[in-house]
């Protein structure tokens, strides 16, 4: 399989409160410059990947960019490297930057996949979480970009919000899953470090019992969308149809390389991961400077290829393929673990078919556990 | 010859726990300068990482302190260590047959406890010059006053003669330094006579072999003697005496009154018995030393590796471990549910404890121990009698014609106040024929008769705890009385786990059942499945508990940046699940195996 490249845009208008990835929010004045270091990055990897098949533009906010900037950036990838045409191009956007026009303009640039932040259908939450939009604006961001020509169209939602109840997050999932869009990704609020809504929240929140609990309403969503006809191919992922699947974010489950450009950004090629500094500035003066941003290696061991390579595709509707496990890493699971398999199966977490050991929906629920069988 | 004699001093600190004993016996070392600052480590004679960290000797050990005194005459003061805990009450008592006297210490805020009464009858069982001090008179809460009174009507010594001291301070110690020459009455010996020498402890040296610490009451040793151990007949040629300074130090002879050691070509501590008499083998003495018993463990447990793999490993670090460890016994066991291990006997559960940490710590092993038992005896139907501390050896049921349990006398000091709770304590733990004296107003000195089994875990714990701290507990074993026994199994997910079987009393069965569900509920972590837990007496159900099954465990998000680590984090967890023993298909911990005998404190 071809490579992927993600490119990481450090911008943000605003720092939502519960983001823990790296923005600077008020720092746009330094966006011509990191277009420009981002393009002398992408001469820094010209040797090791060639060719890619996805591109990702996440964040940050890449909708803090103009259509015009994100163009260039598309076209500064073809000048270093090929993109194969058919190519899977997605962007991140915020429903509240980009317009109609603004999207036809990216469809000519050649994007032709759009994930939209819209993390809510309730103008409470939106507020409590810190977010500088509206449901009304994410309704209209969805049909602007289907009228700009995107099919290929994505919502991010969140749930298990304090004050939110299961019958309000049923509601914005309901209301999400009747737009024109294939592909949801409904993820459960992750408490970060250090963000403020971290602190606010004083690092956790206890787990509200019975039908709110994180473990009930992982399956009411996943449950009620195969209803309404979504596959639910990974623990946080949903699509119209396996084909609409994130081509590019099935590669790091499936250990396909992968470049990041951009601070922070994470890249993969066989048994090495490299990073790069999470600091806008560090990030710019290196490279102007010449010097490699990367931050951070690591080489994977045999056994660390084969537990990522576990609980990665343990985290995939599609599963672990066993036989090609036992051959890449030695690791007969059927014979090691055979009754565990047998009791897990009789559970109902997974079950077995040609070939795939395949974590059920209770099997998604509890993936990470699934992985230190 | 005599004057030689006169010149030495051979003694002992003896204390209740944390009185400061470690300390005293540091500062006597500094002050008489055998080591300077800099190559002192604290608590010299506590030389092992356990004992350093939990504060108390567990090996007994000796040190000689060259002094001048006021008088001007040098002497040789001989410090013999002493262990601090109940379970090594034997020990303490060879080396106090070692010694003509004693600093009894006692804590000026705390005063005299049960150890502090215990340790005192066992210095005058050997008509020892027993010198009160007073230790921590720094402390805002010392109460110098109080300690007088029960220095007089609770040991019954003279208040007037007391030392008072500061350890930790340095305050106070040449008075002692100068109590031990002037009070302390140097070693009576008949040079002329056979040598007897007492062994009071033994280390194992990986280049000599064992050192064995003695002290000579008759006669001399020297160099290419032929020693003859009293106990089993054995002989060996001595390769080197000496005495102990902060390391050895050879001399050409130990004669009689002298504290030093033996090299003599003993492979392992084991072939020496604490107490025993060493004579010569061309002119041995006619009478063994008075007081030699050898000491039998009392606390059994399994112990098995984790990994089925280490069992080698186990086997060789459990014989370098015996090396130096002569109380230790193990022999090999097996279980259904643990596989391949070593059924082991102690002294208590202090030295389980310590012999636990010790494998995983020096020898870098993942231990499972099953939960500990005593040795009970059985009558059976055709008249054989026979022990049994290991639950899977019970005998069948319908054989059993009668059964036993070894009893303790427990004695226990505690102010008047706690009296209430500890009689209930006592009575829940099937004590009986109890004693209230009331040595001063406002303290109670109070004996129990009561099973070693239910004093053997948690008792000290729960004592504690209901005496806030001010009680202080000492026991003997005392002998093997009737008792009603069964034998309670766990299963956990139908399947019988044979280490964590417990012999229990069939009137606290159902109890003893009750609990160890709920210790296991709380010990076994969650899994991805339900973990039923049921305890049984011969088939029939008594107890049962549940742990839920994990509904959700799973990263939101996990694309290029947190790849890294979510594997970081699920490493530690295998590593943490390694430590943990897979029976049938579910993890039982370490800690499981231990807790089912630990009852609610809290």
């Amino acid at each position: 399989m071809p490579a992927g490249l993600y490119i990481h845009v450090p911008f943000c208008r605003t720092k939502c409160d519960y983001c823990g990835f790296y923005s600077l929010p008020g720092a746009e004045r330094e966006i011509p410059r990191f277009l420009n270091t981002l393009r002398r990055e992408m001469s820094f990897h010209r040797r090791s990947f060639r060719t890619f098949d996805t591109v990702y533009l996440g964040g940050g906010t890449p909708s803090v960019l103009t259509p015009a900037e994100i163009g260039r950036i598309l076209l500064d990838v073809r000048d270093s490297y090929s993109i194969h045409p058919g190519a899977e191009i997605t962007v991140e956007m915020n429903p509240a930057d980009w317009d109609e026009a603004d999207l036809r303009a990216l469809r000519e640039a050649g994007v032709n996949r759009l994930n939209i932040g819209v993390q809510s259908l309730d103008d409470g939450v939106l507020s409590f979480l810190g977010r500088r939009h509206t449901a009304e604006q994410a309704l209209r961001a969805v049909w602007a970009a289907r009228r700009a020509g995107f099919e290929n169209l994505g919502l991010d939602l969140m749930y298990r919000i304090p004050g939110q109840d299961r019958a309000a997050w049923m509601e914005t999932l309901a209301a999400a899953a009747a737009l024109p869009v294939v592909h949801l990704s409904c993820y459960e609020l992750t408490l970060e470090p250090g963000t403020p809504l971290g602190r606010r929240l004083g690092g956790s929140f206890a787990e509200p019992g019975g039908e709110s609990s994180s473990a009930d309403l992982f399956l009411a969503t996943s449950r009620f969308l195969a209803e309404v006809g979504y596959l639910h191919y990974e623990v946080s992922n949903f699509t119209r149809e396996a084909s609409l699947a994130s081509r590019h974010n099935t590669k790091y489950w499936r250990h396909v390389p992968y470049l990041g450009l951009g601070p922070s950004a994470h890249s993969f090629r066989a048994n090495q991961r490299w990073w790069n500094t999470r600091s806008l500035p560090g990030y710019l003066g290196a490279l102007e400077a010449g010097r490699s941003p990367v931050g951070g290696t690591e080489t994977l061991s045999r056994e660390q290829m084969a537990l990522e390579a576990l609980f990665l595709s343990l985290r995939t509707a599609r599963g672990l393929h066993l036989e090609g496990y036992r051959r890449k890493y030695g690791v007969d699971l059927k014979k090691e673990r055979g009754p565990l398999l047998a009791k897990l199966e009789e559970e109902g977490l997974v079950d077995q078919a040609r070939g795939f050991l395949r974590p059920t929906r209770t099997g998604l629920a509890v993936a990470d556990r699934l992985a230190l069988l | 010859m005599k004057e030689f004699m006169e010149t030495i001093r051979n003694f002992s600190i003896i204390a209740h726990i944390d009185h400061g004993k470690s300390t005293l016996a540091d500062r006597l070392i500094q002050h008489t300068g055998v080591c300077n600052d800099r190559n002192f480590q604290d608590q010299i004679l506590d030389n092992m990482d356990i004992e350093r960290e939990r504060g108390i000797t567990i090996k007994s050990q000796a040190i000689t302190l060259p002094y001048r005194a006021q008088d001007g005459r040098d002497y040789i003061l001989n410090l013999i260590d002493t262990p601090g805990h109940v379970d090594f009450s034997y020990e303490v008592s060879r080396s106090l047959a070692s010694c003509e006297g004693v600093l009894l210490l006692i804590d000026a805020a705390q005063g005299v406890q049960a150890q502090t009464l215990a340790n005192l009858y066992l210095a005058l069982e050997h008509n020892l010059e027993i010198i009160p001090v007073i230790n921590k008179i720094d402390l805002p809460a010392a109460d110098v006053e109080r300690v007088l009174e029960q220095i007089d009507a609770e040991l019954g010594l003279d208040p007037d003669r007391s030392l008072r001291c500061s350890a930790k301070e340095g305050i106070g110690i040449e008075a002692i330094l100068e109590a031990v020459v002037e009070r302390i009455p140097p070693p009576r010996g008949n040079l002329e006579a056979p040598l007897a020498a007492l062994i009071f402890d033994a280390q194992y040296d990986p280049f000599r072999g064992t050192v064995i610490h003695c002290r000579v009451m008759d006669g001399a040793v020297k160099n290419g003697d032929t020693i003859r151990f009293l106990y089993n007949g054995a002989t060996y040629r001595v390769e080197e005496v000496g005495r102990f300074l902060l390391a050895r130090e050879k001399r050409s002879v130990l004669s009689a009154g002298e504290v030093g050691y033996i090299i003599a070509g003993v492979k392992t501590v084991a072939d020496v018995r604490t107490g025993d008499t060493i004579t010569l083998d061309a002119r041995p003495c006619t009478q063994p030393l008075p007081g030699f018993k050898e000491v039998k463990p009392v606390v059994f447990a399994s112990i098995y590796p984790i990994a089925s793999d280490d069992y080698q490993d186990l086997a060789d670090s459990l014989e370098k471990y015996k090396l130096n460890d002569a109380s230790f016994i193990y022999e090999k066991d097996s279980s259904v549910a643990l596989g391949q291990g070593f059924r082991c006997g102690f002294l208590g559960l202090l030295h389980l404890d310590v012999v636990q940490e010790r494998l995983e710590r020096e020898y870098d092993l993942s231990i499972i121990l099953s939960v500990p038992s005593v040795r009970y005896r059985f009558t059976l139907q055709n008249g054989t009698v026979i022990d049994v501390d290991n639950p899977s050896h019970y005998p069948d049921p319908v054989s059993i014609a009668g059964s036993e349990e070894p009893y303790i006398r427990a004695m226990m000091m505690l102010p008047e106040r706690y009296l209430g709770a500890v009689m209930k304590l006592c009575m829940e733990k099937r004590g009986v024929n109890s004693t209230l004296n009331y040595p001063t107003p406002g303290r109670a000195e109070l004996t129990y008769e009561m099973p070693l089994a239910e004093v053997i875990y948690d008792f000290y714990d729960r004592f504690k705890s209901v005496t806030q701290g001010y009680g202080s507990f000492d026991y003997d074993l005392i002998d093997y009385r009737e008792s009603n026994l069964a034998l309670l199994d766990i299963l956990v997910n139908g399947e019988k786990v044979d280490a964590l079987s417990q012999i229990v009393h069939r009137d606290r069965a159902r109890a003893r059942g009750v609990l160890a569900c709920d210790r296991l509920k709380d010990e076994i972590p969650r899994q991805m499945f339900k973990i039923a837990i049921q305890g049984a007496i011969g088939g029939e159900v008594i107890s049962r508990s549940t742990i839920s099954a994990f509904r959700k465990d799973v990263t939101a998000k996990c694309y290029g940046g947190d790849i890294t680590r979510k594997r970081k984090l699920l490493e530690k967890q295998k590593k943490g699940k390694k430590r943990m023993k897979m029976v049938g298909n579910v993890s039982i911990p370490q800690s499981a195996f231990l807790a089912v005998l630990k009852s609610d404190t809290d």
